[in-house]
This record gives C-alpha cells, sequence and structure tokens, in this order.
C-alpha cells in the first residue's frame, strides 16, 4: 500500500439535513471524524437521523447545512468521484431480482466504468468472499435474505472503495445469517476496510464497532468506544429484576440506594451496580422477593437507556 | 496506457464508454430476457391491426371511396396512423412502468445512484434505451409495410425516424411524470384515459378533416397527431418543407422540454 493523503476518511461539522416540503429536521448539526481502517458506528433507534446521515456521506442526498468532507473532498460538490470510491450497502438491498447473482455484480461494475475483464475477475473474488460461487449462475429472487445481503456487501465492494457503508446490515437476518454476515465484515476489517454502519442493535455495534456514535432526534447524544460508553454511561452489572404484578412500584422505593441508579421498565426494574450478585443479596435482606432476578454485564442498550430514558426497539 | 505522470482521476481507463452508455447497456442486458414478450405487443398487435383494420375494412373503405383520403388506399392511409399510434403506444409503455419500478421497488435507478452516475446519466441512458426500443419496433413494422407494397422502401426508411421522434414525444415528458408516481394505479389511468382516447381520435382510423373545425384544431395540437400527419406524409409523398419542419419542430419540442422536466425530476427523486 502507498501512502495516503487523508487521515480522515469522513469529516462532519455541524452537519444537517431538514427536508422540504415537510420542514422535517431529521440531522440536527452532528460532528463526527472517521480514522482509515476504523469501523464506525451509528447507534439508535428508528427515525434518529442515521439513514439520512448515510445518505449524505454516499453523496445521494445533498446537505442542508454544514460540511462534509469524504476522502477528502467535499461532499456537496464532489459527489460523483467520492461515490466512485466508496461502496454502499443500502438496507433495502436494490438487487435486481431478475438477473442473476453474477449478472448484479456485473452491471454494477460497469457502472463504475471498469473494464468488462476486470469486473468478471473481481466478480469471481467476490463471489468466493460472498460465499456465493455455487449460486453465480442463480436468479437473484431465488436467493434467502441472509443471501442476498451478502451479495449486496459483495456488489459494493466491487469498486475496490476504501470506506464501505452498511445501512441496518442486519435488519431481518435470522441469528445464523448475521453471525455469518459478521464474520464476513471482521475479515473485511481485517483486510483494512474502513466500515460505516448504522444499527439498532446493541449486540451488533458491541461485535463490530470499534467507535460509535448514539443518535437520538437528529443530535449525537454520547460518543465513543463501546467500553467507554458503557464505563461512563452505565454501571458494570445490571441486576434485573421481574416483580409479581402490582408490586413493582413499591418495590422501587423499598430499593432506594441500593444501586447507583434503578430505571423502571413497564415489566422489570433494572439495577445498575458494580457488583449484581452482592446487590441482590441486598434486595433479598429488604424482603423483597422478585420472581426472577438476573445479572448481567451491562451493555449499549443500557447506555442509550441511561442517555435518552427510552429503549432502543420500542 | 496512463503515465506515471497521470493524474489519480486518469486511474479509470480512457476507453472506457460514457455513463450514458452504462445505463443503456443494463436496459439492453434486461432487454435480452424480455424481447420476445416485447415483440408480441409492439410488432404482432399492430400487424394484425394492419390486416384486420387496413386490408380487411380498408376493402368496405375503399368500395365506398372517400374524398378525405385524397386518392390514396385505406390501408396506405391507414397503416402510418398505425405506425405513429404504436410509437406513441410503446414510447408510453416503455417509459411509464418501467421508470416507476425502478425508482421504486426494484429498486435499480438508486442502485445506480449510488455509484459514480448521476441522475442525468441513468436518465439519458434509459431514454436512449426507450428510443431504441421505439426503432426497433418501428423498422419491424415498416419492413411489413414495405413488403406489402403499400410504401416504397426509401419512404419506409423515413418512417423509422419520424416514428422514433413521435413515441419519445410521449417518452420523455412520460419518464418525467411517472419517476415521481408513487402508485401503479396512476399509470394505468392515464393510459386508457388520456392515451386511448388519442390513439381512437387522434386521426390515426379516419381523417380528422372530416371533423367540425374547431375540433379538428383542438386535435391538431395533440402530439399524436403531429406524429400522425409526419408519417403519412412521408407515406403519400406530400410532405413539405414547411409541414414537416412544423410537425418535427413540434415533437423535438416535447422530447426537450420532458427531457428538461425529467433531469429535474430525476434530481429530486435521486439525489434528494
Amino acid at each position: 500500500m502507498t501512502g495516503h493523503p487523508t487521515k480522515h476518511l469522513v469529516e462532519a461539522r455541524s452537519l444537517r439535513k431538514v427536508y422540504q416540503p415537510s420542514g422535517f429536521t431529521a440531522v440536527d448539526g452532528i460532528d463526527f471524524t472517521l480514522t482509515r481502517g476504523e469501523a464506525f458506528g451509528f447507534l439508535g433507534p428508528n427515525g434518529a437521523g442515521k439513514s439520512s446521515t448515510m445518505r449524505m456521506i454516499s453523496c445521494v442526498s445533498p446537505l442542508s447545512g454544514g460540511t462534509l468532507r469524504v476522502l477528502g473532498l467535499d461532499a456537496a460538490t464532489r459527489g460523483s468521484e467520492i461515490r466512485a470510491r466508496i461502496g454502499v450497502v443500502p438496507q433495502d438491498d436494490t438487487l435486481d431480482e431478475e438477473l442473476t447473482v453474477r449478472e448484479n455484480l456485473l452491471i454494477y461494475g460497469r457502472y463504475f466504468g471498469l473494464p468488462r475483464a476486470v469486473v468478471r475477475e473481481r466478480a469471481e473474488r467476490l463471489l468466493e468472499f460472498a460465499r456465493l460461487s455455487d449460486k453465480a449462475d442463480d436468479q437473484v429472487s431465488a436467493l434467502s435474505g441472509g443471501m442476498k445481503r451478502r451479495l449486496t456487501i459483495a456488489r459494493g465492494l466491487v469498486n475496490e472503495p476504501e470506506i464501505l457503508l452498511l445501512d441496518e446490515p442486519t435488519t431481518g437476518l435470522d441469528p445464523q445469517a448475521r453471525h455469518l454476515l459478521w464474520e464476513r465484515l471482521y475479515q473485511l476489517k481485517a483486510e483494512g476496510v474502513s466500515l460505516i454502519l448504522t444499527t439498532h442493535y446493541m449486540d451488533e455495534a458491541e461485535q463490530l464497532c470499534d467507535r460509535l456514535v448514539v443518535m437520538d432526534g437528529g443530535r449525537i447524544v454520547a460518543e465513543g468506544t463501546p467500553r467507554q460508553l458503557i464505563e461512563s454511561h452505565a454501571s458494570r452489572e445490571v441486576l434485573e429484576l421481574r416483580l409479581p404484578p402490582g408490586e413493582q412500584a413499591m418495590a422501587a422505593e423499598k430499593l432506594d440506594g441500593l444501586a447507583d441508579r434503578v430505571e423502571s421498565l413497564p415489566d422489570r426494574l433494572l439495577l445498575y451496580a458494580g457488583d449484581g450478585e452482592t446487590t441482590l443479596a441486598a434486595v433479598h435482606a429488604r424482603g423483597i422477593v422478585p420472581t426472577t432476578a438476573l445479572v448481567r454485564r451491562a451493555g449499549l442498550e443500557d447506555v442509550f437507556l441511561t442517555l435518552t430514558g427510552r429503549t432502543l426497539v420500542d | 496506457m496512463a503515465s506515471a505522470a497521470s493524474p489519480p482521476s486518469a486511474a479509470v481507463p480512457s476507453h472506457t464508454p460514457p455513463p450514458l452508455l452504462r445505463e443503456f447497456s443494463y436496459w439492453l442486458h434486461r432487454y435480452r430476457r424480455t424481447w420476445r414478450g416485447t415483440v408480441v405487443i409492439s410488432v404482432a398487435n399492430p400487424l394484425l391491426f394492419l390486416a384486420a383494420i387496413g386490408a380487411g375494412l380498408g376493402k368496405l373503405v375503399d368500395r365506398g371511396g372517400s374524398s378525405y383520403l385524397h386518392g390514396s388506399s385505406y390501408v396506405a392511409f391507414f397503416a402510418p396512423g398505425l405506425l405513429a399510434a404504436m410509437a406513441m403506444q410503446t414510447g408510453f409503455i416503455e417509459a411509464a412502468g418501467p421508470v416507476f419500478q425502478s425508482a421504486r421497488e426494484r429498486g435499480n435507478y438508486r442502485a445506480a445512484a449510488a455509484t459514480s452516475m448521476s441522475p442525468a446519466d441513468i436518465l439519458g441512458g434509459h431514454l436512449l434505451f426507450m428510443a431504441f426500443r421505439l426503432a426497433l419496433s418501428a423498422t419491424a413494422f415498416t419492413a411489413v409495410v414495405a413488403a406489402f407494397g403499400i410504401t416504397g422502401p426509401l419512404r419506409a426508411l423515413l418512417l423509422i425516424p419520424a416514428a422514433t421522434l413521435t413515441g419519445m414525444a410521449f417518452s420523455a415528458p412520460v419518464a418525467a411524470w411517472s419517476v415521481t408516481v408513487t402508485r401503479q394505479a396512476r399509470i394505468n389511468g392515464v393510459f386508457r384515459f388520456v392515451l386511448m382516447p388519442l390513439y381512437m381520435f387522434s386521426g390515426t382510423f379516419f381523417s380528422t378533416d372530416q371533423l367540425p373545425r374547431w375540433l379538428h384544431g383542438i386535435i391538431a395540437c395533440t402530439p399524436l397527431y403531429q406524429g400522425i400527419a409526419l408519417c403519412r406524409s412521408i407515406v403519400a409523398g406530400t410532405a413539405t418543407a414547411q409541414g414537416t419542419a412544423l410537425h418535427t419542430g413540434y415533437l423535438a419540442a416535447l422530447v426537450l422540454l420532458g427531457y428538461l422536466a425529467a433531469r429535474r425530476t430525476f434530481t429530486r427523486r435521486l439525489n434528494g
């Protein structure tokens, strides 16, 4: 590899997106930076502004305000050049179902103006990468959801992009398909491809992202590595208590002072504490008998709950 | 090959086709799978019409002898009208459904827009494919018309660009509209309530001279009437410089206006 001129692959300052004619503000002045080689995530519920941000980075949606530089180029004026050097994996695949798996790669590669022979050779390698070589001549409509998503990722790599953008890469996939996909994305990371992804799955963000921002209502509410975010916005462990119907409110009062923070959800209480087992013993000592009690490590779900007071999946 | 001193952008080899041709080649690729079905609608159907109405019904018409035909046989009057009407229909069908599908469910416009292609490239390539489809249908139709001696080979050759232009006068504005459409039913509605009346009453089957003057005046403003007049003047050998300029100018203006509108609507839809 030769030396790269830009260390910051993406740089956004006060980035805004306002949709007309409704005037709806989807992205409300956000700042972030992507450095080469890292996997960067946008975490947040539906409507947080993640996809709008992604569309602006992939230069298919003009900015309404602020500045955005991708690969050192101004996204507002150099869209076509930027798009030539990034890969996009949209949420809805946009594969041509009537064409074969290989044809989809060939046609997409041609869109970048790549010579036929180059696209052919890359298509074979990418089919291998996506574990779709034996499906190469099947029509796309016959593929499973996981296979389609892997094909979309392979397609997004056909121009050998410096950044790959993935919008909700595993939404709608079964657990097995998700894990295979994650595994493929690890390999890409290992090969030095920078990733930007959006997700509303905590485990996905924790698995894949080196660094992430939490978005809510078009703004960034927190930023850091998954570990940092958990450490600064949640305790080390969480004790989850389910109580008999009707007793939760009373129990919550009695628990006062036992944990760093108590969060009351419709169906359970969350106690944020350094040591969950000790806290559970203290709960029992105060005469509270939960129907079930579970001690787990704090995760990004807890970070989101702390920051916004809401759960991610409503 | 590119020299060491060439700028980074020269890494893209110079022999690559312009972006517009990439989109064209996508549609051509799809067409290799679907062309059989289109032969029926854009070639076989009009030929059946030509045989049944032009030759069959035409015999009755010719026996009566009508001054509105200016001495030509009915089939020679009807064939260019049918060609223009067919071009309108193909132009509409190629622009409405496929553009709507591409911008929505099939997503191929969005896929292309995520690459280095611009919305204008995508539009240009698709319009080029529509022109190709129109020229292809027109060629097949006029070959038959010429084979049956309805018109000479030279005039038949002139009919191809005339019919293609007529079709594009519909394709370009329809593409501008259909990229904004949200429901398939809209397209069907326009086909039934706009295209069909045009097909019936723009002079395809009968001379609009026989209608009241005011009605003829209204019809003469429709694009299909202009297309029919252009094609008919070629077959009848009555084309004048002034008339041809008027007809082609009218149709070309529609193509241009449609294209300019489509550039806006495509950009808004794909890059908004």
